[in-house]
């Protein structure tokens, strides 16, 4: 980043702002959105819910613990993210875990990214006027505009498709030194089939550690062959896009209601949700931080909790099929649900963390208690 | 779930005067936490010695008392008022120590009190070294190695296991008051010792070192239900090895990555859960090794703090009024984010970059050691915000108005030779002034030499370290060079870096365009630091920004980074391309605060700023606050309609007024509050055409341009001491012979009497001349010197007037129990006068309004009286905001500051029936308060200097009971047996004898001296002799240090006797008994200790504060 060079973020709807590039050379589309958290970057570069999406940080400095080996979400680890927007990123990358600097890592895997911007400037536009469409890089603002126009609305969008594994496989990395979690009792390995819709690394590496023996498989893998590995129980992961356009594994989850207890995050969530008849919709810029408080309808308690989901379940279209197990403290929106007939339940946030407080951590702990009894 | 409805009534205790490691920022929490529990519904009962805050005020509660914090008065309050509940943890370590005693003694149980906030077990567990290691250990976290000693020998036997260095952490104290780094074998003993002095329970915890591993705070909260947050983290940029309230902090944390930080709130949370903390804040610290992340527990305060008034200014998120909601049985997900409208039940995410810097005044104190540790010096500090690491830091230097525009060189400034020839160096300007190699503007080293002598300068804390390391990147030294010699990350010293590469941007550029001024801008780059990089004014490059359009906008401070909307307009200056200010179209008042606690300037202006807010909003105004201050009320986003928290220079101020000036009508601005702060800024802002509300610019210059004030005097026929000026030492040597000695000598235009001195022969003047005119060099005034006549054995007297311009109103006359000669804020001051005959009191108010109509004094008035042989001299005239405002207002029940605010907007006393009161029917005394303990070999004498960081306030029926009221809220309790030692200067040897005899009455027996004990033998009174130290041992301090001696009266004159004397005054300290300086002050003591005698040793007459006003306006009606 010795020579800077000018570049630009256009919004779709004209608004431009100055910066210097960073990061890969060229120009970026998605849908710009904002996340609040003011540590955890290289998590959010590797969510592969993030997919299709230029994420702006609202924290100022950015970058300077550098990028480590350890704190990949990606599976593929590898950056997600179709743009980066900071307002100071750092040169220097300041860590005792850290490999290499934020530029570096960027440049490396092609990311387009943007420094100098004023950030707030944007989250305040984000949030007045709703998530839309920008395009970055050094090209004339003009051109970037209409890039931005003309990249398609998320809405609609099965971006899963574009995540998930080409084929199943196994998981069996845990958490080593950082985990959290308690050990679990008893020396039996359930096995959890877990449908990946582009899930987080750190979701897989809580249920090993909760004791399960983890299988990922596509999104497109069907309810047959997905009992046929006879789980034990079955994982909905987290994602990206649109769940209504995700309508194949609507059907497969359908499907296997009822038939082995189901555990969802996220996507997972809003899948879930609507396999049982639910609808969902698009909030109008999304939850995107670690500092998110939701309330345990049963315990009553608080949760911080991260989350990053534009979508959301409408809870009150599920009257009768699933009861309401958690909601958020600020919009009162659908957190987490319960469908006892079923042996299913899910959060809409990500009770794995990574970035993010280790508050709902007992939600694995749960579902292992759900599979043994 | 609702609020405790089993508790009506809630004794609330403040934090006392304020004193280093405890100032303002428990105003702060109090005034919330009582706002919020009234809000309530609950009635509670507010127990604070300190009259300067406003938590104090009367109006805020139904009863307040402003009473000694120590068991016997506190009981007396309980019995009195039988509150259901106590809530220990707004007032800092000392509520929570008064909550302890107060519980053992049986008093809590005994009335069913309940405490809230804090269990026992849990202050407790949090605050015995030795509990808490066990307790984190139990939560499976590690703490450094550590062994509890009560003896040098059990501390050695650790430090040689471990190995050098070793931490000392004295247990129970505040401040880390008496720790210390012990280095080697050789520092051992001396500093274990006094650890073990300074803990009320004489254990001192001897601790593994982690000097130079990297070091954060969390602010959390927690609810009855377990629900939990972390308000803010804050990392500091000095590693450990500093006391956190010595270091320069940034919040959020800057160099940990999100797995390694969840690490730490994990470790926040189990801590808060081991302890037992049920309900409020906390602030847990941290160490985490750079090279393995290691991390360690360090400490744990239950209870609010410096650190969570800071993270509250940080964030926007009120932690005390949080806290004080919680501790009656409210859960976080009942209360709601006032900013913002949504659930307090969430984690504050910022998108700013706050930076704390803190204030040291070892200027202040002869002898001190500049070098930082783990005992807290500070005195104060400032807080900025700003996008960017850099632009938050730079706004944080130019805020602590040490003389710096921002990051700027020292090099020139500072005599790098003499600072490593001896780090402890400082002036010494009370007794011995030696001819001490002073910083002054010399030329700067060879470029090699200096090199190596910043090199070795970095490697040791000091208050201006920082600054060194950025000279030291000036010079080319690199930065893995400096992070092996600071152990500061990496990631602080890059972005220091890129400031200092800026500088040389700024110098080169070929002209100064917008992108060039607008980047300077963004890294924080001040007008002034730009104008010097290019030979310029900071009007010229004003009028270039302003030209080119760069001006600053106005981010808000929300709690949540823009997610949602906020409410509150507490504003921050930045250079972004949107400003979120939008002003109002009302008409408007900006008030300037006080800026960082300094000696001399401390809570006293922020009381007074926070009243002209309450008066103008009273009269429908709107307000807007400008300060820096972190700890204080007036930066509470809830005191003032608008709040800029921004430094306090004329650029920083002129951006305010620009953008409220946009909408709207700006009636003014007011510079008379915040002390000498915003009056140094009131020409500069006058001429850039701002208004200023009340007394003019040019009446405040008439008070204190000399020549034109001795025209003044002239004219109304008043007399002064006899003065001249002087411009060199020649001129200093030749008027103080015209005037005869002793003379009082200090530089013109200074702070809390700053390097004043009185001189009682030529040989101390010709010392002094060279250090007060290096002085006033840094105080950037000019260099001449004030040579005034020193009236010996004086009574001083301190008026307060308000006044319209017509009329003038005195508010309260003091009279001062010290003669005159000691600062006015370091003297006791008494309200009513005790001793002066009704028609000089008379007389002294003549003048007072004399002198406020012939000056056009709109607002508040100040001024020092001598009272010499009857005659009346005026030594100064203050036409603003003094610091006895508040004691004033809170003795006679009359807000002054407010009544002046009202007048500065055009209201007469008139039209708000204002007018000469009866004195009230009850005597008050202000009691200073020093910071000695803190600073190891510093002398404690008084002189013309200000040395006190606080003050509490004695009220009782008459003077002996309010003296003894204000000597205990200070700190001291009055023997009522054993020995006392009494040495005089001649001149006060007829009035010892009188004390030795009254001292005798009470049962003492006296030890004095060679002279003094000749002169009390003659006038037979049986005394025994001592030895003086040079006498040889045994001798008085031998005597004090083996606990023989229970009460000290000392009085000297001129240098060489002082420096005799010393050690029987730094002994008498760390002995914690009552000594006086002063006979005046001895006499006030034996007065109290005869009532106390004839009354018995329990006597508590408590009041409230609005009980002695209503008693005092029902005699004047009746």
């Amino acid at each position: 980043m010795s020579a800077t060079r000018r570049a630009h973020l256009a919004l779709a709807d004209g608004t431009l702002f100055e910066g210097e590039a960073f990061g890969a050379e060229g120009a970026s589309t998605g849908e710009v959105v904002f996340t609040t958290g003011m540590t955890g970057y290289q998590e959010v570069l590797t969510d592969p819910s993030y997919t299709g999406q230029i994420v702006t940080m609202t924290a100022p400095q950015i970058g300077n613990t550098g990028i480590n080996q350890e704190d990949d979400e990606a599976v593929g680890c590898r950056p997600q993210v179709a743009g980066f927007v900071v307002r100071d990123a750092s040169p220097i990358a300041s860590n005792w875990r850290s490999k290499e600097t934020l530029n570096a890592y960027l440049a490396r895997h092609g990311v387009v990214a943007i420094g100098g911007v004023d950030t707030r400037r944007l989250t305040r536009i984000i949030r007045d006027r709703g998530a839309q469409n920008g395009a970055i890089g050094t090209e004339p603002p003009d051109v970037l505009v209409d890039r931005a126009r003309r990249a398609p609305s998320m809405e609609g969008l099965d971006l899963a498709a574009r995540v998930t594994p080409q084929a199943p496989y196994d998981f069996t990395e845990g958490s080593g030194e950082w985990n959290v979690l308690p050990a679990p009792k008893g020396g039996d390995r359930p096995r959890v089939v877990a449908m990946d819709f582009g899930a987080k690394r750190n979701i897989f590496r809580c249920l090993v550690e909760s004791g399960f023996n983890v299988t990922a498989v596509p999104a497109t893998t069907s309810a047959k062959d997905i009992l046929a590995r006879s789980p034990d129980g079955i994982f909905l992961s987290s994602g990206p896009g649109d769940p209504a356009a995700v309508t194949y594994a609507i059907a497969t989850i359908r499907e296997l209601l009822g038939k082995k207890p189901i555990f969802g995050i996220c996507l997972g969530h809003q899948l879930l949700s609507l396999a049982l008849g639910g609808r969902t919709y698009k909030l109008k810029f999304g939850h995107r931080g670690l500092n998110q408080p939701v309330k345990d309808l049963t315990t009553g308690r608080v949760e911080i909790t991260t989350q990053n989901h534009g979508f959301v379940v409408d809870i009150d279209s599920l009257a009768g099929r699933a009861r309401s197990t958690h909601v958020h403290l600020n919009d009162g929106t659908s957190e987490g649900l319960e469908a006892p007939e079923a042996r299913a339940f899910s959060v809409q946030y990500h009770p794995e963390a990574a970035a993010g407080p280790h508050d709902a951590l007992y939600l694995f702990e749960r579902f292992r208690q759900m599979i043994g009894s | 779930m609702p609020r405790r409805d089993d508790i009506e009534k809630i004794l609330l205790i403040g934090s006392g005067p304020i004193v280093i490691g405890q100032a303002c920022e428990f105003d702060y929490s109090g005034t919330q936490g009582a706002k919020a529990l009234t809000g309530l519904g609950y009635d509670v009962v507010l127990v604070n010695s300190n009259p300067a805050t406003i938590m104090t005020d009367p109006e805020l509660v139904r009863r307040t008392y402003v009473e000694p914090i120590e068991v016997a008065t506190l009981t007396a309050i309980i019995e009195r008022e039988r509150p259901d509940a106590l809530l220990p943890t707004l007032g800092g370590q000392t509520a929570l120590n008064a909550a302890i005693a107060l519980h053992e003694s049986g008093v809590l149980s005994k009335h069913g009190v309940r405490l809230i906030g804090a269990q026992i077990d849990a202050i407790r567990k949090a605050e015995d070294r030795q509990l808490f290691k066990e307790a984190m250990d139990r939560a499976g976290l590690e703490c450094p190695r550590s062994r509890h000693a009560g003896s040098v020998a059990e501390a050695r036997d650790f430090a040689e296991l471990t190995g050098y260095p070793v931490i000392l952490r004295p247990s129970f104290t505040m401040g880390g008051s008496g720790g210390g780094i012990v280095r080697d074998a050789a520092e051992l003993e001396a500093k274990v010792a006094w650890a073990i002095a300074q803990s009320p329970t004489r254990q001192v915890l001897v601790e593994e070192s982690v000097v130079g591993w990297k070091e954060y705070e969390l602010e959390v909260i927690r609810d009855k239900n377990d629900n939990f947050i972390v308000v803010c983290t804050i990392e500091n940029i000095d590693p450990m090895g500093v006391h956190t309230g010595d270091s320069i902090t940034v919040a959020p944390a800057m160099t940990l990555t999100d797995r390694e930080y969840q690490r730490l709130r994990d470790a926040a949370r189990a801590v808060m859960h081991e302890i037992g903390v049920e309900t409020g804040g906390s602030n847990v610290q941290f160490a985490v090794d750079p090279k393995t992340g290691r991390m360690l527990v360090i400490e744990m305060n239950p209870r609010v703090s410096r650190s969570s008034a800071l993270a509250s200014k940080a964030t926007g998120y009120p932690i005390a009024k949080i806290a004080a909601k919680l501790a009656v049985g409210l859960t976080l997900d009942e209360l709601e984010n006032d900013i913002t409208g949504t659930s307090a039940a969430f984690e504050p995410t910022i998108d700013y970059v706050v930076v704390k810097w803190p204030r040291f005044a070892f200027e202040k104190f002869p002898g001190s050691d500049g070098r930082l540790g783990t005992q807290m010096k500070s005195v104060g500090e400032a807080m900025s915000i700003g996008r960017t690491f850099c632009e938050a830091l730079q706004k944080a230097a130019r805020s602590l108005e040490t003389g710096k525009a921002g990051l700027t060189s020292l090099v020139g400034i500072v005599d790098y030779r003499a600072l490593l020839e001896d780090p402890t160096a400082a002036r010494d300007l009370v007794h011995d002034a030696p001819p001490m190699a002073r910083p002054r503007a010399s030329a700067p080293p060879p470029a090699d030499e200096l090199s190596a002598f910043l090199e070795r300068v970095v490697t040791q804390p000091t208050a201006d370290r920082l600054f060194h390391v950025a000279d030291a990147i000036r010079q080319g030294i690199s930065l893995e060079r400096l992070h092996a010699l600071t152990a500061i990350d990496p990631w602080f010293l890059e972005q220091l870096g890129r400031i200092v590469a800026h500088e040389r941007a700024i110098h080169q550029a070929p002209e100064l365009d917008a992108r060039l001024l607008l980047e300077s801008k963004r890294l924080g780059f001040s007008d002034v630091q730009i104008a010097r990089l290019r030979g310029l004014t900071e009007g010229d490059v004003r009028e270039a920004r302003s030209a080119r359009g760069v001006h600053a906008v106005y981010g808000r401070v929300d709690t949540c980074a823009a997610e949602f909307v906020a409410r509150t307009p507490y504003l921050y200056s930045t250079w972004e391309t949107e400003s979120e200010a939008e002003v109002s179209d009302r008409k408007k008042v900006v008030i300037l605060g006080g800026g960082p606690n300094r000696i001399g300037q401390g809570i006293e202006f922020d009381y007074c700023c926070c009243h002209a807010v309450f008066a103008l909003r009273e009269l429908g105004l709107e307000t807007v606050m400008v300060n820096c201050n972190p700890e204080t009320v007036s930066t509470d986003y809830d005191t003032s309609d608008r709040l800029y928290f921004e430094p306090l220079t004329l650029e920083d101020v002129l951006g305010i007024c620009r953008e409220e000036a946009q909408r709207g009508e700006l009636l003014g601005v007011i510079v008379q509050f915040g002390g000498q702060t915003p009056l140094k800024l009131a020409v500069p802002l006058e001429r850039a055409g701002i208004r200023l509300l009340g007394t003019t610019a040019d009446a405040i210059d008439r008070a204190e341009d000399r020549e034109r004030f001795d025209a003044l005097l002239s004219k109304l026929k008043l007399e002064r001491p006899r003065a001249g000026i002087a411009k060199g030492a020649p001129e200093a040597k030749r008027i103080a012979a015209d005037i005869g000695y002793p003379v009082l000598v200090r530089p013109s235009y200074v702070l809390g009497g700053r390097a004043m001195m009185i001189c009682w022969d030529e040989a101390e003047l010709d010392a002094y001349v060279e250090l007060a005119i290096e002085a006033a060099r840094e105080e950037g005034g000019s260099q001449t010197l004030l040579i005034d006549q020193f009236l010996k054995n004086a009574i001083e007297v301190d008026v307060d007037c308000v006044a319209d311009g017509r009329r003038a109103v005195i508010g309260g006359v003091m009279q001062h129990i010290e003669a005159a000669g000691i600062h006015s804020g370091d003297s006791t001051s008494v309200l009513p006068p005790f001793s002066l005959a009704p028609s000089v009191v008379a007389e002294i108010e003549h003048s007072t309004r004399a002198l406020a109509l012939e000056l056009g004094v709109v607002g508040l008035m100040n001024v020092q009286f001598a009272v010499k042989d009857g005659k009346v001299y005026v030594l100064e005239v203050n036409p603003r905001a003094s610091r006895t405002v508040p004691f004033v207002s809170k003795s006679t029940g009359r807000p002054l500051a407010k009544i002046a605010a009202k007048v500065m907007v055009g209201e007469t006393l008139d039209a708000l029936g204002v007018k000469d009161e009866p004195v009230p029917t009850h005597v008050a005394v202000k009691e200073s308060v020093f910071p000695f303990a803190k600073f190891p070999g510093v002398d404690t004498i008084l002189g013309p200097e200000m040395r006190s960081t606080g003050e509490v306030m004695g009220i009782s029926v008459s003077l002996p009971l309010a003296f003894g009221k204000s000597m205990a809220a200070s700190g001291y309790s009055l023997p009522d047996h054993g020995r006392a030692f009494i040495s005089v200067q001649d001149d006060d040897k007829p009035a010892a004898c009188d004390v030795a005899r009254r001292l005798r009455n009470l049962g003492f027996s006296i030890v004095a001296t060679g002279g003094t004990a000749q002169e009390l033998e003659n006038a037979r009174i049986p005394v025994e002799r001592i030895n003086k130290v040079l006498d040889g041992s045994p001798h008085v301090v031998d005597a004090i240090e083996a606990g023989t001696i229970q009460v000290v009266v000392n009085t000297t004159q001129g240098a060489k006797a002082i420096r005799d004397s010393y050690s029987i005054r730094r002994t008498t300290l760390l002995a914690n008994i009552p000594y006086f300086t002063t006979l005046s002050a001895a006499r006030a003591a034996v007065d109290a200790m005869e009532v106390r005698f004839v009354a018995g040793r329990n006597i508590s007459a408590v009041r409230s504060l609005q009980e002695w006003h209503q008693r005092s306006r029902r005699a004047t009606s009746g």
